[in-house]
């Protein structure tokens, strides 16, 4: 029962795709706010675009509606629900911007519907710069001088007033997108300009920079009755300059004393009251070094990303008590679910220390700049929990997947000390390991690092008694005791192994005969003052007394899958959670082992056991020699999970599912080739090289264009197309490291029809619970293609083949479980181009417009139940008579620097999907979702490759057809004026210096359509007009398939209704089919 | 020097013991995250080993404007990793140093959970820290010692003295220090009141000789039941001048009406502990420091009513006279360490005592 009675029906918005400085932390979020309001009796509505997560299964809502994120939709669902209430501070930025438009617009007065949670006036108190700063001026609340200005010259008079470094940041904006600090007045200029783009409202704030002090963050939660708590504080490893989300961050804070702790939780407080906020909120601080004095930064009246780490640092379930909150219900009515005796108003004691690490995306993105500064640029994060910063600090390292185990980088080892101490002052994703090597070579002490980076001398002397042991380890005798010191500052095996030219198999084995071994401690909110039930564990090798009660019941250990990153995101989350329900539904009990603080699989009563540590084999191992599961499950956790399967195996661990030696012969090109040999499966010619004369010979061999890649891939990594010898050198010698070890695979590249499958096979049936088409030709990497079930143009006869062949391969790999297959198809005929015996990214999208619970059946499958005991008969399941388009999503106006081009890089951050009987809404609805502005009326640009004109003069053709006015560059406009349209030409870049670009500043084009000339040098013409695009908010497309498609979509818009919605319960139930 | 805390019954948490310093005293644990000076030198803690939850200590070093006492009082300090150097504009010293120079028995690098998690479910109990070698006849000797009883005594101020107030007519306020924390008296000072603090056998004659406007109970270290002189004149004060009442002053208090009080199983000890004012149904997070509570059985048939209880275990947090300006609280509104959260307790009794104004 809600507290607040009038309540029945509660509409929930979802964050939408993931983008960079809006992640999975939302899904953690929504999916503990919908359950949290379903255990009080409420039917729940839930809508979010994004198909790749938990809350959009149908049980965690009553009805899902996996619609854009647009006032048009959300008006369309909530006449058709007419629900009692909104809450909308658990979806993010996204979802606050909606509900205050759906306040704004009159539509929730219109319904009756009832804002729960925070008030609209207390967003706009907290939102909106003026009514902040007046409103902290009125609580006597320090702010950096600012003000607020909606043009440029505004904005230099007023730094001329207080004098520069100055700060810009766009109003109503998630992430700081379009923010930055100023040096000069030439700077100030180019940020504001472009700040201004970003702003909803067109406003920046500029204020004074206090780059250099102490950032403190608190999280802070309110209720009805006026009771304020915190849930913890946190403080910034990287001072103020760098965004919080882009900082190494630490919980609680290190340096501050209780005067100081106190004085900022005691503004924290005024504040909340004071905005009025019902619910989560999270405040930051610039906290001077050197003195009492502060400047509250910035605060956000709702969940945020900060609250997701701070609810997995402390235990305390922040979404869900906001939820409670907002339906009524004050703290002290609400149980602490932790100790399940205390209650939610109290302020959680820590007695370890967290540690958040931001995952970049620089892996991917090698030309986009890596400095750190106003605006985020981390696609997602890991944490860690140790007794010490030092153990922390390295679990967190190694949960990164970046190549790193400890603070070193191979690549500084070639650095002469001049390059190290020069770049100890420049604030990008390698500073920490810039100062530990400056430590290490005894280039600079503490003192010094800290004048240069201003980070706190306490952590750079943590750091140092890292380097001080690696130091030791290299120069002494590895005794017990050195190696016991070792492991007191958290050094891994495979550390001190490399320090100490040891294999990390001979220190584990040393250790344990030293009986050297990791304690599990508990998280429970309360620093043990209180008996807690919560099952959720993190390793310390810096303590007496192991507290953790395994069980004798049969368990298995589900591997997670590491910080979100390009290629591998939240369906893989999805996957784990699904696979730890299964288990759980099957009377075992399920262990996940995790790092990742915004996702749903780290909510500690999601399974029967959470392991809060890295993915790495020394850590699995410890928790299986502790747990001795049956077994553990690697198929879920994406390629992080996959890449530990041999070493556990080796290490004498059962590995559920398909063997480790046929996911290696699936993942071996030699040995793969084999397979199809066997099969009879046809591929694209190729070869593997171990050198660039053996590329250079294959390649002309196979005949250009070719496709290049490194072996063992993830999300196409370093992979291009290449059309000719320059291109092949130059790729060879910047992108990838061929070594005998390493080789670069070189294939022909096939310019068809990609066609994407996920099947669950048992070794005896294949199942396939469907085929999806992708809109871009092969070359798009299938992240960041439309994909589209089921096929629209494939044929009966190319249908059977891929089913045919699904199920040869399938069965000839030995799967047990889940696998995914890419086909091309060209010239009426299927070649394969990939597999992976594991879950993709399609099978949260797949599985739920198919209604097959794909995870489920795979873990009962992996544990030994046959498909036939459960009902499924060996091939495609039955099209549904829907349409699903899963649309990509980028975060490019995050990344300077990058290329928008589509190629077989991925790119995307996330995705949403678009839903309907009709394909060419479902198409609309996931354009539209994705957050693609496209024009209904104006003029677009087209400038297009050679190869591409011919087949581009009749798209320009047909948007000419539609009323769109034409301009090109001067070959494409040849091209189209040949067809007897009209093509106003412009000047390329380079010719007539702004012309393009201005036209795209000013607004004069709406959309561009733009394929890659050849190579990729950011001196390009076209890079200049794709990142102008970006800048400006208007949709660029790269692939002529997917402009056919947005055709289609402006076609259809005149004809039909667009807005119409259904939730999922619908669609797989086969209602309202007479759309 | 290796060494380890050995609890009464027989468990043995292992660590390094600073200056081979040896000690007996009951093991207790705060949760608190930051303020270990403050707890150091709060005067209620002593004769106490106090082991601190809390796995980094020393992070900022030690400053002399956080003392809450002219010393510390504890028998002990357990932790976990000492912080050799101490980072913030404040530090002076090192908490090594300051252990050093007080001569507290140290032992760190302590798995304090785990000696938590013990007293937790066994109860506080006597505990010792010796070196790793300690003989088994020094660790007899050691147990032996008993815990000391009359410990207001050690910490109460042997003079009488007074902070004088800027403030023209400003209220006299009579302190009975019964281990006083330094920011009660900065707390009452910064009201505007005109303090004198008192020893703790003062006489309740010699305190209205003073010609207070208010009386203040405070804090202090031990079993009230062992300060039963101080119960005795506190009966004779209550009624005479308002009366406001911390902690241990709240005990005191409560037995000079006649109620009883009792030992908790481990304590409230901490920065987070939720109270809530049954007056304004509102929850207030505050600093707790206790082993004893009033027994809210005892209050029944008394002029006093209970106004705070404990949310976590519904414990009497505070109480006032039904009719006569008297309030006390178990907690501390004084925060230092911990949140300010109450601070408008000691508004009340401001009102109190300029409500003849």
């Amino acid at each position: 029962m809600p507290k607040k009675e009038n309540l029945q029906k509660v509409i929930v918005i979802g964050s939408g795709p993931i983008i960079i400085g809006q992640a999975a932390e939302f899904d953690y979020a929504g999916s503990q706010a919908c359950r949290a309001l379903k255990e009080e009796g409420l039917e729940v509505v839930l809508v979010n675009s994004n198909p790749a997560t938990i809350m959009t299964d149908t049980h965690i809502a009553d009805r899902v509606y996996i619609e854009p994120l647009t006032v048009e939709f959300m008006e369309e669902i909530i006449s058709k629900e007419r629900p009692d209430g909104l809450l909308a501070t658990l979806g993010g930025q996204a979802g606050l911007n909606l509900a205050v438009q759906l306040a704004e617009k009159g539509i929730l007065e219109k319904y009756h519907v009832e804002l729960l949670g925070t008030s609209l006036k207390a967003i706009e108190k907290a939102e909106d710069r003026e009514l902040f700063k007046e409103t902290m001026q009125k609580l006597g609340e320090p702010i950096p001088e600012s003000t607020i200005v909606e043009d440029v010259p505004s904005a230099v008079a007023f730094a001329n007033e207080i004098g520069y470094p100055i700060i810009v940041r766009p109003a109503y904006t998630m992430g700081g997108t379009g923010g930055g600090i100023a040096e000069n007045e030439e700077e100030l200029i180019e940020i504001v300009i472009k700040g201004l783009k970003y702003s909803m409202i067109g406003q920046v704030l500029i204020e004074r920079s206090v780059a250099g002090w102490k950032e403190i963050e608190y999280e802070v939660m309110r209720d009805g009755n006026d009771n304020c708590i915190t849930v913890c504080n946190m403080e910034n490893f990287d001072p103020v300059g760098v965004h919080t989300g882009d900082s190494i961050v630490v919980a609680p804070s290190q340096t501050l004393t209780d005067h100081e702790y106190q004085m900022l939780r005691s503004a924290s407080l005024r504040i909340i009251r004071e905005l009025g906020i019902e619910g989560g909120c999270n405040a930051q601080y610039a906290l001077d070094p050197n003195s009492n004095q502060y400047y509250v930064i910035e605060v956000n009246p709702r969940v945020s990303r900060s609250s997701a780490l701070a609810s997995k640092a402390t235990g305390y379930p922040i979404a869900k008590v906001s939820a409670k909150i907002a339906i009524g219900y004050s703290l002290d009515e609400i149980t602490n679910a932790v100790t399940q005796k205390t209650k939610a108003c109290f302020e959680p004691a820590l007695d370890y220390c967290v540690v958040k690490f931001p995952r970049w995306p620089f892996d991917k993105f090698i030309y986009a700049d890596h400095t750190l500064g106003t605006q985020m640029k981390a696609t997602g994060e890991v944490m860690s929990i140790d007794r010490n910063f030092e153990g922390a600090i390295l679990k967190a390292l190694r949960s990164l997947e970046i190549g790193v185990h400890r603070l070193h980088m191979e690549k500084m080892d070639a650095w002469d000390d001049e390059r190290v101490k020069k770049n100890l002052a420049r604030i990008n994703d390698e500073r920490i390991f810039v100062i530990a090597e400056a430590l290490r070579r005894g280039l600079a002490d503490v003192d010094e690092i800290h004048e240069i980076t201003k980070i706190d001398k306490w952590f750079l002397c943590k750091i140092k008694n890292i380097t001080d042991i690696e130091l030791r380890i290299g120069k002494e005798e590895l005794t017990p005791k050195l190696l016991r010191a070792a492991k007191d500052v958290g050094l891994a095996d495979r550390s001190i192994a490399e320090l100490s030219g040891k294999t990390a198999d001979e220190i584990r084995t040393l250790r344990k005969t030293l009986d050297i071994l990791p304690c599990y401690k508990m998280v429970d909110t309360c620093a043990a003052e209180f008996e807690a039930a919560t099952p959720y564990y993190y390793s310390t090798f810096h303590a007496q007394e192991d507290e953790v009660k395994t069980s004798h019941a049969r368990k298995v250990v589900v591997l997670g899958s590491g910080p979100i990153r390009i290629g591998q995101g939240v369906e893989f989350d999805y996957c784990s959670v699904h696979s730890v329900w299964a288990l759980r539904e099957m009377g075992i009990e399920a262990i996940i082992i995790n790092n990742n603080p915004e996702t749903v699989s780290t909510d500690f009563d999601i399974s029967d056991r959470l392991y809060f540590e890295p993915l790495t084999t020394e850590d699995v191992l410890n928790i299986i020699d502790k747990e001795k599961p049956e077994g553990v499950i690697v198929q879920f956790g994406g390629q992080t999970a996959i890449n530990l399967a041999e070493s556990l195996q080796k290490a004498g661990v059962r590995v559920f599912g398909t063997s480790v030696d046929d996911i290696d012969r699936a993942e071996d090109r030699e040995r793969f080739d084999e397979v199809l040999t066997q099969t009879k499966i046809p591929r694209p010619r190729g070869i593997s090289v171990t050198n660039l004369e053996d590329a250079i010979h294959g390649a002309s061999d196979i005949g250009y264009p070719v496709m290049v890649r490194p072996s063992y891939v993830l999300g196409g990594r370093a992979m291009e197309i290449v059309y000719n010898e320059d291109e092949l050198r130059d790729y060879m010698s910047r992108a990838v490291k061929v070594t005998p070890d390493h080789p670069v695979l070189v294939d022909r590249y096939m310019q068809g029809t990609e066609v994407e499958v996920d099947g669950i096979s048992d070794g005896v049936d294949v199942v396939i619970p469907g085929i999806m088409e992708h809109v871009e030709r092969a070359g798009v990497h299938s992240g960041d293609s439309i994909a589209v079930y089921p096929p629209q143009t494939l044929s009966s006869k190319i249908i059977f083949t891929i089913i045919d062949y699904t199920k040869r391969l399938a069965l000839a790999l030995h799967v047990k479980g889940l696998l995914n297959i890419q086909f091309v198809v060209a010239n009426d005929e299927v070649f394969i181009i990939e597999v992976n015996p594991r879950s993709s990214r399609t099978v949260p999208f797949l599985s739920k417009v198919t209604d097959v619970k794909m995870v489920n059946v795979a873990t009962r499958v992996a544990l030994g139940s046959t498909l036939r005991e459960m009902g499924y008969h060996s091939g495609l399941v039955p099209p549904k008579p829907y349409v699903a388009v899963k649309a990509p999503v980028f975060s490019f106006a995050k990344m300077q620097d990058v290329d928008i081009a589509l190629g077989p890089e991925m790119k995307s951050t996330g995705e949403v999907m678009g839903i309907d009987y009709h394909y060419a809404r479902a198409l609309y609805k996931a354009i539209v979702g994705s957050g693609t502005n496209v024009p209904t009326h104006g003029c677009i640009l087209f400038t297009v490759a050679d190869k591409d004109k011919e087949e581009m003069k009749q798209l320009a053709k047909a948007f000419a057809e539609l009323g769109f006015r034409l301009v090109a560059t001067s070959g494409t406009a040849k091209a189209i004026q040949s067809m007897g349209i009209d093509a106003d030409v412009v000047g390329k870049v380079h010719e007539r210096s702004t012309d393009i670009i201005q036209m795209i500043k000013t607004g004069k084009i709406h959309m561009v359509i733009n394929t890659l000339t050849q190579g990729r040098h950011s001196a390009k013409d076209g890079f200049k007009i794709r990142r102008a695009t970006v800048e400006h908010g208007i949709a660029c497309l790269t692939s002529l398939d997917t402009a056919w498609e947005v055709l289609r979509v402006l076609s259809f818009m005149r004809e039909r209704r667009l807005v119409y919605s259904l939730a999922i319960q619908d669609y797989v139930g086969g209602g309202d089919g007479l759309a | 020097m290796k060494g380890k805390l050995i609890l009464e019954d027989g468990s043995e948490f292992h660590g390094t013991l600073l200056n081979n310093i040896k000690a007996t005293g009951e093991v207790v644990f705060n949760t608190g995250m930051t303020g270990y000076q403050e707890i150091l030198t709060d005067p209620s803690y002593c004769r106490q080993i106090v082991t601190l939850t809390y796995p980094m200590i020393g992070n900022y070093g030690i400053a002399d404007v956080f003392m809450q006492s002219r010393k510390s009082f504890v028998n002990g300090f357990i932790i976990g990793e000492l912080c050799e150097e101490g980072s913030n504009w404040h530090y002076e010293t090192s908490l090594a140093d300051f252990l050093t120079k007080q001569g507290i028995p140290c032992l760190y690098g302590v798995d304090t959970r785990a000696v938590t998690r013990k007293i937790r479910s066994a109860g506080t109990m006597k505990g010792i820290l010796v070196p790793d070698d300690a003989a088994q006849t020094e660790i007899d000797e050691l147990f032996a010692v008993p815990i000391k009883k009359d410990v207001v005594q050690e910490v109460t101020t042997p003079e009488i003295y007074t902070m004088e107030s800027e403030r023209e007519h400003a209220p006299h306020v009579v302190c009975m220090d019964f281990g006083v924390k330094q920011n009660i008296l900065n707390s009452l000072h910064a009201l505007g009141c005109r303090l004198t603090v008192v020893p703790a056998r003062t006489k309740a004659e010699e305190i209205l000789a003073m010609d207070p406007d208010g009386i203040f109970l405070s804090n202090g270290p031990g079993d009230p039941k062992d300060v039963m002189d101080a119960v005795e004149e506190i009966r004779k004060l209550a009624g005479k001048k308002p009366m406001f009442g911390i902690c241990l002053g709240h005990q005191l208090l409560a037995l000079a009406f006649g109620a009883d009080t009792y030992k908790l199983k481990f304590g409230h000890r901490g920065s987070n502990q939720p109270v809530k004012n049954l007056k304004s149904g509102r929850v207030h997070i505050s600093s707790q420091n206790h082993g004893y509570a009033v027994d809210e059985r005892s209050l029944a048939d008394l002029p006093l009513e209970v106004t705070h209880i404990s949310v976590n275990d519904g414990t009497v947090e505070g109480m006032r006279h039904t009719s006569l300006p008297i309030f006390s609280v178990q907690y501390h509104p004084e925060a230092s360490p911990g949140p300010d959260d109450n601070m408008y307790l000691f508004d009340e009794f401001w009102e109190m005592l300029t409500k003849g104004e």
